[in-house]
């Protein structure tokens, strides 16, 4: 209607946000944390790469998952662990967990007016041995929860970690209650099917998945024996240890 | 990534343009919108435009490759105009999008590389890592101030025996990936470069890599209306970097009399 | 002290071409405790001596870490030194931030070299009273440099500063041959060795006095070091083993003894004009 475009003039303005799809994914057990992500990057329908991390460790016993808008998360990435190297500079350790949430917080509500396009998951041991996971969103609102989903599959994801985490339209067995915390070697299988699934049902999820899982100090790290594709991060002897594991997805 | 840089960092809308004979008519108002906007203007859009690079992994390096022209919307406008360039002594970039951007950038990394390797002349060379983070600081930069540099482009090199390849673009999305191709080739090429390329990085004979460059090229040409069949390619190697003279390409069109089912005619 | 007549201001040369403030800062660098910097093949250290203003104070800090491959050990005033060490810090995560990579250890040195000289010839400017040490490792292997108030840097196979670190100096030049090819180890204990010629007669190192800085892979004693040999500050429990490897003053050639010795210097307060 060429007669109608007079009238409203298109809209042409340069656009400084894109989507790169992808999903992460996180979930805090009694004495550990549970954080992943997929390493697919699109935009559009295209693949642009196959391996694109989207997990990064930020300390010893902090683990940070962006998603979103890559560009904008991988400076946020950047600028959060420039802020902690101050930090250790002043202090001489690292930051404690909390300290690094409210940071995020910080930081990106300090775009609020030209937002860091991303979708912040943190996850980690706490001071006081406990495990965690802050999620964000891209103006910094921030809530401790037990477990969280965001990004591309978030939707299909988070429906899941709701009936499987917090045992939600379940009612438990006569004279029993859900129990309070899940072991780990069953977080690692629900993190692993969230994904499997994930990429079965979402055309921006696939490739590879990085699951990475942080121990408070002294856990025994039951259930990570004869995972397959598990690495440990940690080599400095720190109290908390950090693993990853790393696993195919479907590339279709 | 989008065939047409006018489409790069905006909404997707196939409704506006579908002829691409964008930005010869239909120019959006660069007027001033209010009292502040006179005297400063932005890249709004593209004008003389590059197509698809393509890039890739072999046995000894990096492969590279893009055709000469730059495009005035859909006028085939200059077709000798160089669309790879070296940076220091280990770097190739090449770039598709506006032209005069990326001979911007192209000054502004010989600044670069004259205070880093000349002036300092210390033995700390930049690699095609340091030049591609770089870059993508500065493409972020831009595009935070909404005055983008409308390009992306390829960074490929080889330095202390590895082998590097990433990409970057007017938003400052980066990443890195044994196949890599712009604009068009993104649809075209991209897909035949994975088959021939993925998990052969290591056994990829130079001359085996320039065939397969040569025959994503031919396609791309036969498909992408702003590609010219003539072009140059650089490799990267141990050796250092080499970008050949332009070359022209054999096309067959004899063909396409025979093709029906699309196109102008009904039978 | 001395009083000369040119030296009310750093912009005047005296006529003998000297500047005497400029010299006067080299002064407060010999006024702090000692610190030794070595090199080998594979690792770069940093040994420093610390004050303490009596029993019930804690020890001043002798050492900074700058960014995981840098650090380095101080002598003179310690908040000059806290201003240029944040000022390194600033250029290593620059470079990190622009290049993602290590920042080479030669330029942060020029960086801070280049810092200094402007305050040697503005007018209204004081010179730093604080001399680095500076160890690091990059792509061409360890370094270790020294930084002076001057704005002048030198890179050293071994190098000391500080109070009576002419001392320490004699017995690295008498050593140093063998520095290059010496495990973490010995190279600590030559450390050591030359750090000890500067203290007072009655004085030794303690684990509570002596600072040890190492850039290179993990030594024997040493555990949690990063794969790629991170700068770490060694204090207290951790500085244990290396005294103890000490070969005791009285049984040691008699070389550092003389050296000793030969250094007039009595007391901390020992001021010389630069020859």
């Amino acid at each position: 209607m060429p007669g109608e475009m007079a009238h409203h003039p298109q809209q042409r303005q340069f656009n400084p946000y894109s989507e790169n799809g992808g999903t992460i994914l996180a979930i805090a057990g009694r004495d550990f944390a549970v954080i992943a992500g997929d390493t697919r990057q699109t935009e559009g329908y295209s693949i642009q790469t196959r391996y694109a991390p989207k997990v990064f460790t930020l300390t010893d016993k902090a683990v940070l998952a962006v998603n979103g808008f890559a560009a904008d998360g991988n400076m946020f990435v950047k600028k959060v662990k420039q802020r902690l190297e101050w930090y250790r500079h002043a202090h001489a350790k690292d930051m404690p967990l909390r300290a690094i949430a409210r940071l995020i917080q910080t930081m990106l509500y300090a775009q609020r007016f030209f937002p860091y396009y991303v979708y912040n998951i943190l996850g980690g041991i706490e001071d006081d041995g406990t495990g965690a996971v802050y999620s964000f969103d891209p103006v910094g609102s921030y809530e401790r929860e037990a477990c969280r989903a965001a990004g591309a599959a978030s939707s299909l994801v988070q429906p899941f970690l709701d009936n499987q985490i917090y045992f939600k339209n379940q009612k438990a067995a006569p004279g029993s209650a859900h129990p309070t915390h899940l072991p780990l070697s069953t977080v690692i299988a629900l993190v692993t099917d969230s994904f499997t699934s994930a990429t079965e049902r979402h055309i921006e999820v696939g490739d590879g998945l990085e699951m990475y899982i942080v121990l408070a100090s002294g856990s025994s790290g039951q259930g990570l024996e004869g995972v397959k594709g598990l690495r440990e991060l940690s080599t400095k002897g720190e109290a908390e240890r950090v693993f990853v594991i790393r696993r195919d997805l479907k590339k279709d | 990534m989008d065939h047409f840089p006018t489409n790069w960092g905006r909404p997707r809308n196939e409704k506006h343009d579908a002829y691409n004979t964008y930005p010869l008519h239909d120019r959006p108002y660069n007027g001033p919108k209010d009292s502040f906007a006179e005297g400063v203007q932005r890249t709004q859009q593209p004008i003389v435009t590059g197509t698809s690079v393509l890039a890739f992994k072999y046995k000894d390096g990096i492969m590279m490759a893009a055709d000469n022209l730059a495009s005035y919307g859909s006028l085939a406008r200059f077709k000798d105009i160089q669309r790879l360039h070296p940076v220091g002594s280990y770097t190739v970039i090449g770039a598709g999008g506006d032209m005069s951007d990326f001979q911007y950038i192209q000054g502004m990394l010989e600044d670069l590389i004259i205070e880093e390797e000349n002036t300092a002349a210390d033995g700390h060379k930049l690699g095609p890592a340091e030049i591609h983070e770089y870059l993508s600081l500065v493409m972020y930069q831009r595009r935070s101030k909404l005055n983008p540099l409308w390009n992306s482009l390829l960074v490929g090199g080889f330095k202390d025996g590895q082998r590097f390849l990433a990409y970057v673009d007017l938003l400052g999305t980066t990443y890195t990936s044994s196949t890599i191709a712009t604009g068009y080739g993104a649809y075209i090429a991209q897909p035949l470069l994975r088959k021939a390329v993925e998990g052969k990085e290591d056994l990829l004979t130079e001359e085996q890599a320039r065939e397969i460059m040569e025959q994503s090229l031919r396609v791309l040409f036969y498909r992408d209306a702003r590609s010219l069949n003539k072009f140059q390619i650089a490799t990267i190697t141990a050796a250092g970097a080499t970008i050949s003279e332009s070359r022209t390409l054999k096309t067959e069109w004899a063909f396409a009399e025979g093709i029906r089912g699309y196109g102008a005619q009904v039978q | 002290m001395f009083r000369n007549t040119y030296d009310s201001d750093n912009t005047v040369f005296s006529p003998q071409g000297r500047l005497h403030q400029v010299e006067y800062a080299l002064e407060a660098v010999k006024q702090g405790s000692a610190a030794v910097g070595l090199r080998s093949k594979t690792h770069s250290i940093l040994l420093a001596l610390k004050r303490s203003t009596g029993e019930l104070a804690s020890y001043q800090q002798k050492m900074f870490r700058i960014d995981d491959h840098i650090g380095i050990a101080i002598a003179g005033l310690t908040s000059d030194a806290r201003v240029l060490s944040n000022f390194m810090r600033q250029q290593a995560m620059g470079e990190r931030m622009l290049f993602n990579r290590p920042m080479p250890v030669n330029r942060i040195v020029s960086a801070i070299a280049e810092k200094a000289q402007v305050n040697t010839q503005e007018y209204g400017r004081r010179p730093y009273g604080v001399g680095f040490l500076v160890i690091g490792q990059d792509q061409s292997g360890p370094h270790l440099y020294e930084f002076s108030p001057s704005g002048i840097s030198y890179e050293y196979y071994a190098m000391s500063i500080g109070a009576r670190s002419q001392s320490a100096k004699t017995y690295l030049e008498k050593h140093y041959e063998s520095f290059m090819d010496s495990n973490l180890e010995d190279l600590i204990r030559h450390g050591l060795h030359a750090l000890r010629e500067t203290l007072q007669q009655d004085k030794e190192l303690t684990i509570n006095n002596t600072s040890i800085g190492i850039v290179g892979p993990a030594g024997e004693h040493e555990k949690g070091v990063s794969a790629e040999g991170s700068f770490r500050i060694l204090e207290g429990e951790k500085v244990d083993p290396y005294l103890k490897m000490m070969i005791p003053k009285e049984t040691n050639e008699g070389a550092g003894r003389t050296a000793a010795a030969a250094d007039p210097a009595p007391g901390d307060e020992d001021v010389q004009m630069a020859e």
